[in-house]
């Protein structure tokens, strides 16, 4: 595109076109904004044309439908927020705005990011673009197939528990969700606080890399936001990964792990020793509580956060209740969905009188339990690697009746959320011509060194070379 | 684990309404993932400071500077019920 061979709006109608050819099939977007992606278009080639244009100027993007955006329906794919049009711009939104990205529309997610199959859209469900019969992970899932089926170039989603790097595996794509802190959180709508992070989903490392370099900044709009500027983290990208220590731990390579997953994996990891890296046996021996930790805190923090939902500012609203406590019962009753309400309900109980030190401070010691296992483990090694998810893209309908089941799914990606760290899932290989991913982790703030290791070993397994075709 | 009662309470709490089958779900799955919450209890954090975040900040303030504000019209547009500038809702009060 700097080069003049094509314009931004040339590419930008080139990916609209690839929308409505497969995204019937697919299901990636809620909303599209085709004309304003357009004029967007048209900007950018000015500033291309006038050679100050930032790295991300013209490309287009996807943005997870739980960043708000002035004027255009945000809607976390829940029926409470079905015509919700928020008056402002979440700050990463206006930051990539100003960058000259181009925003193609918001992407399909589970209803307030609740979930790890994209079933839970209010909507309609996410369907992988590798096997029209299974889901794509969640909650980012619309985002994560969107940029596997082509239908963006980059895209925006926000982790809790492991939402970008889950389907970012489920759909062989890059998924990154940053240190705590790192990203504003401003203008994305809160699931649990103390958890969420915003990060990009790409089709390689670089280009996740440079999406990272876009949206991280201290903003003083959000209290949990690092003051310290970033570093360049493409400066050190491509500079190998000789003498890196890489912790693997046992915890991670436990029962229920499809065996071609552990496979693939642990082929990974040779290749990482064939670049010069050096692998150490650790131990993280709480990772067997992080999963109770995490469905314990992130409803609790859920439940106040959806208090807000009550029918009286926006969303949703019964307007025949007699009273205020029927005006908020019916209108939250009708507008959320099956999933949200178990979160309530796990949250609330979890914090009501009698049983918030048997749950909610239980759990938030074995918080600092979980944070003590990484501090310990990052005294011997610089980055720490794992399978994403125990499994493959599963099929629709094969974990809804069973809520544990579906929360497994997120056993090996919750750890870094619990910690505050950094993690990625890239593309490792395929199992049954489905994407398995593998996960990177690195001490908090420590970006530019993940990213690193991850490039090297993108560029070491070049996972495409040997892909099987995706059926759109 | 829980009973009826209970899921009736936390619903009363959360102000959620649920439809009797929804209570039915709810009261099963519920005490199967409470259930699985007992892997907690097992492990020792007698002296273990709760972590509430993960990060070494503490009460970030801002300048005090005054900065522009929604404007009313803007805010109001999402509202369910407007009456004369203001968010409307039904009596919080009780008639009689």
């Amino acid at each position: 595109m700097r080069a003049g061979e094509y314009t931004s709006v040339e590419l930008t109608a080139a990916v609209l076109e690839r929308v409505a050819a497969v995204d019937a099939d697919i299901g990636a977007y809620l909303t599209l904004t085709a004309e304003e992606a357009l004029a967007q278009a048209a900007v950018a080639d000015r500033r291309i044309q006038a050679g100050d244009a930032p790295p991300l100027c013209g490309i287009p993007i996807a943005l997870k439908d739980l960043l708000s955006t002035a004027g255009v329906r945000t809607t976390c794919a829940s029926r409470i927020l079905e015509n919700f049009v928020p008056p402002y711009d979440a700050t990463v939104v206006r930051t990539l705005q100003d960058a000259g990205a181009v925003v193609i529309g918001k992407t399909n997610m589970d209803e307030f990011a609740m979930g790890s199959s994209n079933e839970n859209s209010a909507f309609y469900p996410v369907l992988n673009p590798w096997d029209l019969r299974r889901v794509p992970g969640g909650s980012s899932g619309g985002s994560a197939a969107a940029v596997a089926a082509d239908e963006c170039l980059l895209a925006l989603g926000s982790d809790t528990g492991g939402s970008i790097r889950q389907p970012a595996s489920f759909c062989g794509v890059v998924g990154l969700k940053p240190t705590y802190g790192r990203v504003s959180r401003y203008g994305l709508v809160a699931f649990a606080s103390s958890l969420d992070q915003i990060g990009p989903l790409a089709k390689d490392v670089t280009d996740a890399a440079l999406m990272l370099q876009a949206i991280a900044s201290h903003d003083p709009r959000d209290s949990t936001s690092i003051p310290e500027a970033p570093p360049n983290f493409l400066a050190t990208l491509n500079d190998g990964i000789k003498g890196l220590k890489v912790g693997v731990p046992a915890e991670y390579f436990i029962e229920g792990i499809e065996p071609e997953v552990e496979r693939t994996v642990r082929a990974a990891i040779e290749r990482l020793a064939g670049l010069g890296a050096e692998i150490v046996d650790i131990s993280l021996p709480h990772t067997e509580y992080a999963l109770a930790t995490y469905y314990i805190i992130a409803p609790a923090e859920a439940s106040a956060n959806l208090a807000r939902y009550n029918g009286v500012k926006y969303g949703y609203a019964d307007l025949d209740a007699d009273d205020v406590d029927d005006l908020m019962i019916n209108s939250r009753g009708t507008g959320f969905g099956e999933e949200v309400k178990r979160r309530i309900m796990l949250g609330t109980y979890a914090l009501s009188s009698g049983y918030y030190d048997a749950y909610y401070k239980k759990a938030q010691q074995v918080r600092t339990l979980i944070k003590g296992d990484f501090d310990a483990a990052f005294e011997s090694v610089d980055v720490i690697v794992t399978p994403t998810s125990p499994t493959v893209a599963f099929e629709l309908g094969d974990r809804t009746d069973d809520p544990l089941a579906m929360y497994l799914s997120d056993v090996m990606t919750i750890p870094a959320n619990m910690a505050g760290l950094p993690g990625i899932s890239i593309p490792a290989g395929f199992a049954d011509g489905l994407p398995v991913g593998v996960q990177l982790m690195a001490p908090p703030l420590a970006e530019a060194g993940l990213l690193r290791a991850a490039r090297a070993l993108e560029r070491e397994l070049d996972v495409d070379a040997n892909a099987p075709a995706k059926v759109v | 684990m829980l009973d009826p009662k209970q899921v009736d309470h936390v619903a009363m709490l959360a102000r959620l309404g649920l439809s009797d089958e929804e209570k039915q779900t709810m009261l099963t799955q519920l005490s199967q993932i409470l259930e699985h919450f007992q892997v907690l209890a097992a492990l020792d954090t007698h002296d273990v400071e709760p972590a509430a975040q993960v990060i070494p900040l503490a009460n970030t303030m801002r300048e005090d500077v005054v900065e522009d504000s929604l404007p009313p019209a803007a805010v109001l547009a999402n509202a369910p019920r407007v009456e004369a500038g203001h968010i409307a809702v039904p009596a919080v009060l009780p008639d009689d």
